[in-house]
């Protein structure tokens, strides 16, 4: 379902100054249907500004990422609908319960259907939470809870920052589970994180910041 | 992959900064209570004589809103920034001038809309006569309009800013002059008895330009300092 109208996306020669830092030296980054990118490199490196690259947050100073063959300036609406980003932090209203989250976050996206929001709570793990304020959800929930908004959004990109941060045993496996259904469908995930992610039948490729 | 249209997504956005503002009401009743504050301590200082007051009462009451409003604007866009909801609003897919507008909007209607609607009692404690009491309502009606959309811009400029709220009010004060200017005078032209329709009309389309304007003005700036 999400393999919808995908095109891949492909960032060449990347080179971004944050003040008197060259974060991004020259870097090629490029994912298609199906692919698992694992942005691997210590801590500094520079994982997070290129996913804020790839999202069209950041503009680098050279180089550019395109989409179906066109720099993501040309339609940046466009580009945002067919991308969904786990950022550092959750992205979510702590005065919300965690169905209110996903109903105005997720909605500003896309029409829900009723029943969309229940399904993908049980599959994060979180059908006990509906009605519970994301403040007072543990660090871990909360996570749980911003993967459930990507999920929702039925984005064919997904990028990832450090999505298994906070996750109990049972979050990594079902995050795997959950990733691997995406790129099943024909979706792409890009994943910025310490530990390899070890999705079941998709080998990651690796990317080495340094 | 049914996409929301802009205006329903704005509507959204309108409804959930409405409902965030309710789960925060002491912050929505800073303004008002700050503009009841200011507005009564005026014949405390100045004189309970209301021939005297009636002379500075649109001046009173136009000064004191102005600030009143300058106070929320901060919290704008602030709260999104922190908690990551910004960027996520940014990822959304949808026109974000529209959403910067239906933003500005909730915060009119939050923080503009319950200080347009003790003005008239805020008025008649300053001599004003019940006959101008209309052209107060609808001049704050106009001029809060008029600053929360022009506050937005600032509020959107100097959000990556760790004390931020006095270059807020560097950047907006100046250009709500004009507004202040006008507004004032229509109170007190109202309050002679004379018809007041002038400066009013002029309020309208200044608010007409900065409702138009301004929301592409507030999108520009948050991009840079959602970076």
């Amino acid at each position: 379902m999400q393999a919808h109208g995908f095109h891949g996306i492909s960032a060449r020669d990347l080179q971004l100054w944050r003040g008197e830092r060259h974060v991004l030296r020259g870097l090629s980054v490029e994912a298609a249907s199906g692919d698992c990118v694992h942005l691997a490199g210590p801590n500094g490196s520079g994982k997070t500004t290129l996913l804020r690259v790839l999202a069209g947050l950041l503009t680098p100073e050279e180089g550019g990422v395109s989409w179906r063959g066109q720099p993501i300036a040309a339609d940046r609406d466009g580009y945002a609908a067919t991308i969904s980003y786990l950022g550092h932090s959750d992205g979510l209203k702590p005065d919300f319960t965690a169905c209110e989250n996903l109903a105005f976050e997720c909605g500003l996206r896309r029409r829900l259907e009723a029943g969309d929001i229940d399904r993908v709570l049980a599959q994060v793990g979180l059908a006990g939470a509906r009605e519970q304020a994301a403040r007072s959800l543990s660090a871990g929930q909360r996570r749980r809870l911003a993967m459930a908004r990507v999920i929702l959004s039925r984005a064919s990109i997904w990028l990832l920052d450090e999505p298994f941060t906070n996750l109990d045993a049972d979050g990594v496996q079902m995050l795997a589970g959950v990733v691997a259904g995406h790129l099943d469908a024909g979706g792409a995930a890009l994943i910025a994180s310490h530990q390899p992610p070890v999705i079941p039948g998709h080998p990651a490729r690796r990317v080495e910041l340094a | 992959m049914p996409r929301r249209t802009a205006a329903s997504a704005m509507l959204l956005m309108y409804r959930r900064d409405l409902l965030l503002a309710f789960r925060h009401w002491d912050q929505v009743a800073q303004p008002v209570v700050f503009f009841a504050m200011v507005t009564t301590l005026f014949p405390l200082a100045l004189s309970p004589e209301l021939g005297e007051l009636r002379e500075l009462a649109g001046g009173v009451l136009w000064v004191a809103a102005l600030l009143a409003a300058l106070l929320g604007l901060e919290f704008l866009f602030r709260a999104d920034h922190a908690d990551g909801t910004l960027e996520q609003m940014l990822l959304s897919g949808q026109p974000l001038a529209l959403l910067a507008l239906a933003k500005g909007a909730a915060h009119w209607t939050a923080s503009g809309l319950p200080l347009v609607l003790v003005s008239p009692l805020m008025a008649v404690s300053l001599g004003v006569p019940a006959a101008a009491l209309l052209t107060v309502v609808l001049s704050l009606a106009l001029g809060t309009g008029i600053l929360s959309a022009l506050g937005a811009i600032g509020a959107a400029l100097t959000l990556g800013l760790r004390r931020g709220s006095m270059l807020l009010s560097l950047l907006v004060l100046p250009l709500a002059m004009p507004a202040l200017i006008f507004g004032a005078r229509a109170i007190d032209m109202a309050i002679h008895g004379e018809a007041a329709s002038g400066p009013l009309l002029l309020l309208a389309s200044m608010l007409v330009l900065t409702v138009t304007l301004a929301p592409l003005a507030t999108a520009a700036a948050l991009r840079i300092s959602a970076e």
